[in-house]
Parts: structure tokens; sequence; C-alpha cells
């Protein structure tokens, strides 16, 4: 278990983090969300132990990074911001120092560097240097290095940033197959991808926390949820048939197309089946209607800009 | 293998994974031929000792070393591979000293492919072999020290080319600081014991006598405090630069 409390920090000119505080536990995927310089990465540098924080407290399973910083570093693994690596050695002697430095000898060292190569998919340039590969192999060197010691804890700061759809698919499911029993924390803000791996999504802005939860559960907390979506074929003033009932928030008109309407629900209920009566009974010139889930990108929206905490 | 150990590895054989390492040997090699034959006046000097060749290498250090010196933190701060190695379960001192002692082979393995020139003044004459031992071990903690500065520098500056700059300039202060044209130009009012001190401070002060023979332990001790001090003083500096 990562308990991270109270966590702070602070540099000359702005605080990054600001007394942030969560846990994640064995077997959740945890989607680091925000907009960028909300401290996402500090966060992970802090967790990391690259970091010390100016205030708070980060324990890895119990290890206090303040005091026992080599026991909570040998339990990560951690894919910094863009994939750093030597870039003079080749994949392969990187992959080796990287095993070496993790305390594996012998056999067991030959066994898990050709693992983790196999495992990424880097056979095929294990004997080059790394400075010549291309964005995607330096993300996977990146990727193989963390993953190396099988570790209880991974810590990946844009792991797909930079890759191609299909390497993005890869990595999106080598994360999932890595995942079990496991912490994984990955920060991003390509917000498909939190709902393609993450089983949790914590958003924070301005360094403190403004939403945790599943991702489905955050786009319930979309004010879009259960919003009922009409296609006009004539000009109709849907609002003014709508001004009498119950349970509707509010109705937005598109602005460059008027005849796209948005019926928003309040507080989360179902209005399809109102909706669908009134529209019925009052012959409204429909061509389309559904309803619309939440969008993950309209909470983001409303989180970062307004600061709302939410579930 | 301890983690001190591997770095030490990986960094010794990242340097002969580039031409650096052989442009710095040869370079050096090359420089001090010059040095020794063609300004030192090896042959017309006829004496068999090696006191031309060494009594350069404090000025030729003061260019060579510091470029060795000046990548040692500064490229992993650009990089961003500090971030890596600070995450491994790597004390920061091993880190520290691991870099070191790579770059301080590097000067090593250098110095001790000048070895013809000792077959030569061997060849020439009957020199006294215990000094030319003590000059060699001499020249090397010096290098030291002069690296160790390096390291310090280094670790201040993302730019390798500043930390270069700001080598050389500490590398020349602490060289003249034992010069007696140095030491002339303090006033006469200042008290013996803070130009003692100064003096006491000055690579030469200590380099010449080694290099001449005169082997007084507390001159190694000398450059092995000063070492230790400015690795202590890296660390420091990476501890609190990093986060820039």
């Amino acid at each position: 278990m990562i308990e991270i409390t109270h966590l702070s920090k602070r540099f000359e000119q702005f605080t990054a983090v600001d007394d942030l505080s969560f846990k994640v536990v064995e077997g959740e995927v945890l989607g680091f969300l925000g907009p960028n310089g909300a401290g996402k990465s500090t966060t992970m540098k802090i967790i990391t132990g690259f970091l010390a924080p100016s205030a708070g407290s980060v324990k890895v399973d119990g290890h206090d990074l303040a005091d026992d910083a080599l026991a909570a570093k040998a339990l990560m693994g951690y894919l910094p911001e863009g994939a750093p690596s030597y870039g003079d050695m080749t994949t392969l002697d990187f992959l080796r120092f990287v095993a070496e430095v993790r305390g594996f000898k012998g056999e067991e060292l030959v066994q898990r560097v050709s693992r983790v190569l196999a495992e990424v998919e880097l056979e095929s340039v294990a004997l080059q240097k790394i400075e010549t590969l291309s964005k995607g192999f330096k993300r996977r060197v990146g990727l193989a290095q963390a993953i190396m010691h099988d570790p209880k804890v991974l810590i990946l700061d844009e792991p797909t940033d930079g890759l191609d759809p299909n390497q993005k698919q890869h990595v999106r499911e080598l994360i999932k197959n890595l995942a079990r029993d496991k912490i994984v924390i990955i920060s991003t803000h390509i917000l498909e991808e939190v709902s393609a791996v993450c089983t949790r999504a914590v958003i924070i802005a301005n360094g403190k926390l403004v939403a945790d939860g599943t991702p489905s559960e955050l786009e319930a907390s979309s004010q879009y949820h259960h919003a009922v979506s009409v296609r006009l074929t004539s000009d109709y003033d849907i609002a003014a048939d709508l001004a009498s009932v119950d349970g509707i928030a509010g109705v937005e008109v598109d602005a460059d197309d008027a005849h796209e309407v948005r019926v928003l629900a309040s507080g989360g209920r179902s209005i399809y089946a109102q909706i669908s009566k009134i529209a019925q009974e009052k012959q409204w010139p429909v061509d389309e209607l559904h309803v619309s889930r939440g969008q993950l990108e309209d909470v983001f929206k409303q989180v970062t800009a307004g600061g709302v905490s939410h579930g | 293998m301890g983690n001190l150990g591997i770095i030490f590895r990986r960094e010794l054989a990242s340097y002969f994974s580039t031409p650096l390492a052989y442009i710095f040997i040869v370079i050096f090699l090359i420089t001090n031929g010059i040095f020794t034959f063609e300004l030192g006046g090896f042959f017309l000097r006829g004496q068999a000792d090696l006191l031309p060749f060494f009594s350069f290498h404090p000025w030729l250090y003061l260019f060579m070393v510091p470029a060795i010196a000046m990548t040692l933190w500064a490229d992993e701060r650009k990089t961003g591979t500090i971030e890596l190695l600070l995450t491994l379960p790597i004390r920061l001192a091993d880190a520290v000293l691991g870099k070191f002692l790579a770059a301080w082979a590097l000067t090593g393995i250098a110095l001790a492919l000048t070895f013809p020139i000792w077959i030569t003044v061997n060849y020439l004459g009957e020199p006294d072999n215990g000094v030319i031992v003590a000059a060699y071990l001499g020249s090397w903690f010096m290098a030291g020290g002069f690296l160790a500065i390096g390291s310090c520098m280094s670790a201040a500056t993302k730019n390798s080319v500043i930390a270069f700059i700001l080598t050389v300039s500490l590398c020349f202060l602490f060289v003249i600081m034992g010069s007696p044209i140095l030491l002339e130009a303090f006033p006469d009012w200042l008290p013996q014991t803070v130009v003692d001190a100064f003096a006491a401070m000055g690579f030469l002060t200590h380099y010449d006598s080694i290099s001449k023979g005169v082997l007084d332990i507390r001159d190694f001790l000398f450059f092995a405090v000063f070492i230790g001090a400015w690795l202590v003083a890296s660390a420091i500096v990476i501890e609190i630069k990093k986060a820039n």
C-alpha cells in the first residue's frame, strides 16, 4: 500500500503540491490526471524518492521515504517523464546495469534481462545503442528497466507519450497484464487511457486533489451524465415545454447549430423516459433522441477549471 | 558486487564506449611528450630523473581533467538520467564516489600509459625509482583533487561548458595558491599564519615536494582530505540542485 499524507512541495516561486493525501492499495491501477503543471510529475518524483517533500510523508508498504528510502525504492519500478536512459549504452548493457543494481546476479540476471526484453519486444534492438533508437523504442527501454524486478509498485510518468496508436495499445495491454496484485500509478493526460486501463482516477489541479473515484464514478459526476441530446429538424423552443418539469437542470443549445439541444438531468437522475414522453405529447420535430453518458473530459474540465470537489 | 562497483564499472565503460577516453588519453600523452621533451629539456638537462615530466602536470591537468569532470553530473541532469539513477536503490554516496572513481581511474590509466618515459630514463641512466613512483602517485592524487572540484562544479549546473569553465577557474586558483608569486603579493600586515594557511591549501606546495621525492604522508593526506571534502560538497549540491 502507498500512503500519501498531507504531502506538500513548495519551490521558490510556487507550490507544486499542496496538502495532498490519498492511499493506493494492491490491485489498483491509479490514473493520475491533471492539467500540465498541476503537480503530477512532482508528486511522482516525491513518491519515488527523487525529491524530498516540503511537508507530509509518503509510505510504501510501511517504508517511509524519509528514513527508509532504499527499502522503499527497492519495491518500486519507475519510468520518469521522457523515459531517460544512458544513450551511449546498448539496450542490453543498460538493462544489465539496472538488473545488477536491482541485485540480480549470474543466471538469474540473464533470465530477468531476456524476460523483459521479450515482454516489451526489444529483442531486435538489444545490441543497438539507445541513442540511435526511435522514440517508441526508447520509451519501451524505460518501461523494461521499470519492470525488471517485477516490482510491487509501478510508477509510470506518461508511459504512452509519443507512441503511435499501436504501440499505445501494446503498452496498455502490458500495464493491464502487469497490474495483478500490484500497485500501478500512471500519469497521463490522455483520458481514454484512464477508461481503458485504470480502476481508479485521481484528478489534481494546482497541486490539490479535486476528484477521486473509479472512471465510471467520475463520469457519473459529469453535468452531462444522463443528459438527453435532442436533434431537431426545425426551430422549436424545447425549453418552454420543459420549464415546469421536475428533474431537469437546464437546456443547452449548441452554439454552432441551433437544432442540437442538450437537456441536462439534475442530480444524476435518468430523464430519458420523461423527455421522450413530452416529445411525443408536444410533437417535437425530433430527428434523433439519445442519452449521453458523462465524459471524463467534461469532468476534467469541470474540476480543473472550477476546483469543485467530487466523490 | 556492491552498487559502488556497479556504478564504477558502468561509468568507466561509458568513457570507453565513446571516443572520449581515447581522445583524452592520446592528447594527454602527446601533450606530455611535448612538455617534457620540448619545453622541459628532458635530454638537455642530462639528469636521470623525471622532474621536467612531472612539473608540467599541474598545468596539463588544469585543462585536461576538467574536460572529463564536466560531464560527471551535468549530463545526468541534462538528459534526466539523474532521476533514473537516484530512484534506483542506490545510496547517493555510492553514486558520487562511483562516478568519481571511474573518472579518476581514467586519469590513472592515462598516467600509467606514460610508462615508456620511465623505461627511457631507466635505459639512459640510473634514476631513483622510489622517487618516480612517489611522484606518479602524487600526480595521480593531484588529478583526483582536480576531479573532485570538477565533480562539484558539474553537480552545480546542467551546462557542462559552464561546469568546465568554473572547474578550470577554481583549479587554477588552487594551483597558484601555493606559488611564491602569489604569496609575495600579500600585504605585509597580514599575519603569517594566514599566509601559511593560504599556501597550505595550494596544490603546488604539496605536489612539488612529492614530485621532488620528499615523501611526506601529510602531502598525500592533504589531497585525500581535499578530495573527500569536495565529494561531500558534490553530494550536497546534488541534493539541493536536483529539483530544478
